[in-house]
């Protein structure tokens, strides 16, 4: 044992030498990488890395026809890196108050914006100001070399050329501290300082809007100058611009709209009734998108929330209102659809005198459905609707209210469409667990008799009610209705949008409510017979709601032309009084409007859009 | 006490003092790559450097308790403690595979981690040296050599399940143990394969004619050597020049004949002789960058760019040699190299002075582990080694490396100290 470990132990010699000869090789390769080549000095020594992000293009926004709605313009913003812009240096020191004088801003405004930046980073670039105008921009840049640490990147801000839709199209800021939270547990793509969309279509397409930011490696040396890319651009990254988006949106039908709703709070909403495209999306008051835009942003979106009118709310999503007798439409269908009344069912209608609901129409006494659709009969469509919960077939009211709660949920109340409109409201259809619990279980059709003419509990969006419109406009289904009509590179938009809804309701009884809507205008006692035109047949359904902000709410809703319609809409003017009165008026102007191009009834346009409604109490 | 008193008299206290130079170095060089001037205080807990002085707190703790166990203890527990660490390696795995895909570490709660991996290391180390210690194993019995190459790939390959190549490659390493213990045909593969990646790496990196010369001298000077001595085996030593003649000659025309471009490629980029800024490529360039600016005196403590921009990722981890380079010159480097020299040949040394053959086994197989360690890590911040993620030990910022690495060296030590009451 003892002679064999002595030879074996020769053997170290050769371990050794491997260790010895591998850190001999090490410690060439390092004197020849770092003393004899001055490549790598060259690369690093002097030069710092700057990464420039290059933001794409946002993609840009038409209407339906092409009409350009949003695009691009240039702003820059100046960019610093803390730790270079602290350095101390003898020979050319920083002069803060030259510094603040270019910029306009004062000393305690530097010191803030630098220790916002420093907490990003010390070392990577922060923005220091962002936006700055196209003038004052060449201004600094002439002498911005004094100032090491600091440098302009460009980037495009949206600007508005119509000045209108500023809800539908929305706007972008800032990226909240939140939301970069929240990207950085899903994409990690945005950093401090990016925008991102904040409502309407900026914020629902803000994926395919924005495109992929690239980078820009650049050297630069010791007095802020750029020497040029990095290893030859390799390292660079081509940013990929935004798609473009196509609107359903008619830009001169939104305009001619907004320009109607000046002085009246409310809503209009028109929908194309065969594809669910919307063709206005009107919320009043209403303020110019450009003002969130820029610098100003935060200045302008403070007084606006301020605002007592509140002209940041888009009430055509977020406004809910008792539907008044616009319901009736979805009250009928659904009671003939039971098979709780037909076309020919009459009920007794005693005026004023009527009971539990008095009737607010004159006519004769026991109409039938075409009759009672036409006089907006309130007794008729109490009985309808009761007729439908009692109707023995479901065995119980609470069965019967659970049918016909859910059959308003399939034709689009009580619920979201979750298209491509952010910050939609549900509205409300109250669950029967809601009347159980109001009323101890002890409820009946009397109880909740105010559903049947579209009070009470029933609060619907504007955009719902279009919605109803369109159902009947196209015999029973609708598309779920949506601000895109197509990307600018043709990829497909998201099916939910091009997938037909059927509610259930037979297209004779669809077509049933459309002949009595049509009489709304063509009959001798139609509510809106006033409004009629020769050329274009229309129907429609007036709504006049108490609520409990004052006088009635005006509504209407209306499509056109009867055979083939190209407009749904719904038309809500708060405390406008009766539907007649504004709402059915203007839905009419919007329909001649859209369909002729222009109008002829030059005395109801100029009253409609002079007229003024007085508010006394904030909304 | 009177105990204690005699181990500090028979430590060996040149081992210690290398140990402690690269600690603090690698805790130096963690400060600096992850200097942060909010942060400017080197024993911020909330920083990784603060973090790192409470495992070096914890392994020289550690190290210190291993040194007042009794020095046998590890001898009779060596086959346990290498059953715990394969235990706790399919833990690990099964662990792994519930969470997602593959991962090496443990969860003990509370943020602490712990890798098993690393104290394989130590628990191979330890089994093989019990195994080869005892009086009835022969290495040059068949049945003996497959148990202690068993010892070696068991854990080595539940290291591969977890997807770690990097420390399974480490387990390479018991080929100097192996070899010196005489396990037949080690010692050819182990120069052989040594010389055909040197050969390989060094035809590529510098070019043929360069090694043709290089050869050439050398076959001179032995040719010098032989016939001035007048030693045998001219012959075996022509034979053996001649085999490295073909070797380079037939790289060159494998690399550029037989090969596709692509693969040529990933070759040269692998060696850093090709920019793949997209892939590893981009991490051995900004490492050869940081290395490369520091020159031969370096741009000093705090004063490197290139660590500091996040240029190189896991730039306190496993590319942590770049900031001695960038900030230390080539002066840092030389003395981190040499430091690690001299701690080898000094554990060589220290084993081959071993009366029992438990304690020059273990010697022997944690020099291996950090001579691949260290010619891995360090090879690759300078482009000689493909980007395997292993840590540098002693500097690389990491609780499991640091404290498996004190572990494994104390009882080295502690090993030594006590060698001369063995019989």
């Amino acid at each position: 044992m003892r002679t064999s470990n002595n030879s074996l132990s020769n053997r170290k010699l050769l371990v050794m030498g491997i260790f010895i000869a591998v850190g001999v090789i090490y410690l060439i390769r390092l004197f020849s990488l770092q003393v004899l080549d001055k490549h790598y000095k060259q690369l690093a020594d002097n030069n710092a890395l700057r990464f420039v992000t290059q933001y794409p293009a946002r993609g840009k926004v038409y209407d339906r026809n092409g009409n350009l709605l949003v695009f691009n313009e240039a702003v820059y913003d100046l960019m610093v890196i803390p730790k270079q812009a602290m350095k101390k240096d003898t020979l050319n020191p920083f002069d803060t108050v030259v510094f603040c004088h270019l910029l306009e801003i004062d000393k305690a405004s530097f010191i803030e914006r630098m220790n916002k930046a420093k907490k990003e980073s010390y070392l990577k670039p922060s923005p220091f100001m962002t936006q700055v105008s196209k003038e004052n921009y060449a201004h600094i840049a002439e002498v911005l070399y004094r100032f090491p640490g600091f440098y302009f990147q460009t980037r495009t801000v949206r600007h508005y050329p119509n000045a209108i839709a500023a809800h539908t199209l929305g706007d972008i800021g800032e990226i909240s501290a939140k939301e970069l939270e929240k990207d950085k547990e899903e994409e990690n793509y945005y950093r401090q300082g990016d925008y991102i969309g904040k409502s309407g279509i900026e914020k629902s397409y803000e994926k395919e809007l924005r495109g992929v930011k690239g980078l820009k490696v650049m050297m630069v040396d010791v007095h802020n100058r750029e020497m040029g890319s990095f290893m030859d651009g390799e390292l660079d990254k081509e940013p990929v611009a935004g798609k473009d988006i196509y609107l359903g949106l008619d830009s001169e039908l939104q305009a001619y709209g907004e320009k109607l709703m000046v002085g009246k709070i409310g809503s209009i909403v028109a929908v194309e009734p065969s594809t669910g495209q919307i063709l206005a999306f009107v919320t009043s008051p209403t303020y110019d998108p450009n003002l969130l835009v820029g610098r100003e942003r935060g200045q302008h979106y403070k007084e606006l929330q301020a605002d007592p009118m509140k002209p940041l709310i888009n009430r055509a999503i977020s406004g809910t209102y008792p539907p008044g007798s616009t319901f009736k439409t979805v009250v009928g269908l659904i009671a003939m659809q039971s098979g709780s009344i037909t076309p020919a069912t009459c009920f007794h209608c005693s005026g004023t005198g009527s009971l539990p609901i008095k009737c607010t129409h004159s006519h004769g006494s026991s109409p039938d459905f075409a009759n009672a659709i036409m006089n907006s009969c309130n007794p008729y469509f109490y009985e309808s609707f009761k007729a439908t919960i009692n109707n023995p077939k479901f065995g119980g009211i609470k069965e019967g209210y659970q049918y016909w709660k859910e059959m308003t949920y399939k034709m689009g109340l009580g619920r979201k469409f979750d298209t491509d409109i952010p910050y939609e409201r549900k509205g409300n259809i109250p669950d029967r667990e809601y009347y159980d619990k109001m009323y101890n279980g002890q409820w009946n059709s009397v109880t909740i008799r105010s559903l049947g003419i579209g009070q009470g509990e029933v609060l619907v969006t504007p955009l719902q009610l279009c919605n109803i419109a369109a159902l009947i406009a196209n015999e029973g289904y609708y598309y779920p209705p949506h601000l895109i009509k197509c990307f600018g590179d043709s990829t497909a938009i998201p099916e939910v949008m091009t997938t037909k809804v059927d509610p259930g309701i037979d297209p004779k009884y669809v077509r049933t409510m459309k002949n009595g809507l049509r009489t709304v205008f063509s009959g001798p006692a139609g509510t809106a017979r006033r409004y009629e035109l020769k050329d274009i047949p229309q129907c429609g359904k007036t709504g006049t709601a108490q609520n409990p902000h004052g006088n009635y709410h005006s509504n209407f809703i209306a499509f056109a032309p009867v055979d083939n319609p190209k407009i749904a809409l719904a038309v809500i003017i708060e405390n406008g009084g009766y539907g007649a009165t504004w709402a059915a008026p203007i839905a009419s102007l919007m329909i001649e409007k859209y369909i002729r191009g222009y109008t002829v009834r030059e005395d109801l346009e100029k009253r409609m859009m002079e007229g003024r409604i007085s508010y006394k109490n904030e909304r | 006490m009177n105990e204690r008193n005699s181990i500090i008299g028979k430590i060996d206290w040149l081992t210690i003092f290398l140990y402690l130079a690269l600690v603090i170095i690698g805790w130096f060089s963690i400060f600096s790559a992850k200097y942060d001037e909010m942060h400017p205080s080197i024993f911020d807990l909330s920083q990784v450097y603060g973090k790192q002085l409470i495992w070096i707190g914890a392994s020289l703790l550690i190290g210190f308790i291993i040194l007042l166990i009794d020095a046998k203890f590890f001898n009779a527990f060596s086959l346990w403690i290498y059953f715990f660490f394969l235990a706790s390696l399919f833990v690990v795995l099964v662990y792994g595979k519930a969470t997602k895909g593959a991962t090496s570490w443990i969860d003990l709660g509370a943020g602490v981690k712990f890798q098993p991996s690393e104290f394989a290391k130590m628990g191979t180390a330890l089994a093989l040296a019990g195994y080869l210690g005892r009086l009835d194993v022969d290495l040059q019995k068949r049945k003996n050599q497959i148990v202690a190459a068993l010892l070696v790939l068991a854990p080595m390959a539940l290291v591969l399940l977890q997807n770690d190549t990097g420390s399974a490659i480490v387990f390479v390493s018991f080929i100097f143990v192996l070899y010196r213990e005489g396990f037949p045909g080690t010692g050819l593969v182990m120069v052989g394969g040594v010389a055909a990646i040197l050969l390989f790496v060094l035809t590529l990196v510098w070019n043929q004619t360069v090694m043709y010369i290089i050869l050439g001298s050398l076959l001179v000077l032995t040719l010098t050597y032989y016939l001035i001595t007048k030693k045998k085996g001219i012959v075996k030593m022509l034979a053996v020049f001649a085999v490295m003649f073909a070797f380079v000659f037939s790289v060159d025309y494998a690399f550029n004949k037989v090969l596709q471009e692509h693969q040529r490629n990933r070759i040269l980029v692998l060696l850093g002789q090709l920019d793949d800024p997209q892939g590893v490529g981009y991490n051995v360039h900004q490492s050869k960058i940081a290395i490369g600016s520091g020159g031969f005196t370096g741009k000093g403590f705090l004063q490197g760019t290139q660590t500091k921009y996040d240029f190189v990722p896991e730039q306190h981890t496993d590319f942590i040699f770049c900031t001695v380079g960038e900030e230390g010159g080539f002066l840092g480097t030389a003395i981190v190299v040499l430091l690690y020299i001299s701690l080898l040949i000094r554990i060589i040394i220290l084993a081959e002075r071993q009366r029992s053959t438990f304690s020059r086994v273990y010697g022997y197989s944690i020099a291996g582990i950090l001579f691949v360690h260290v010619a891995i890590n360090i090879g690759m911040a300078i482009g000689l080694v493909p980007v395997i993620g292993i840590p540098l030990p002693f500097l690389s910022y990491g609780g499991s490396s640091m404290l498996a690495f004190t572990m494994m060296l104390a009882i080295f030590v502690k090993q030594d100290a006590n060698r001369l009451n063995i019989l």
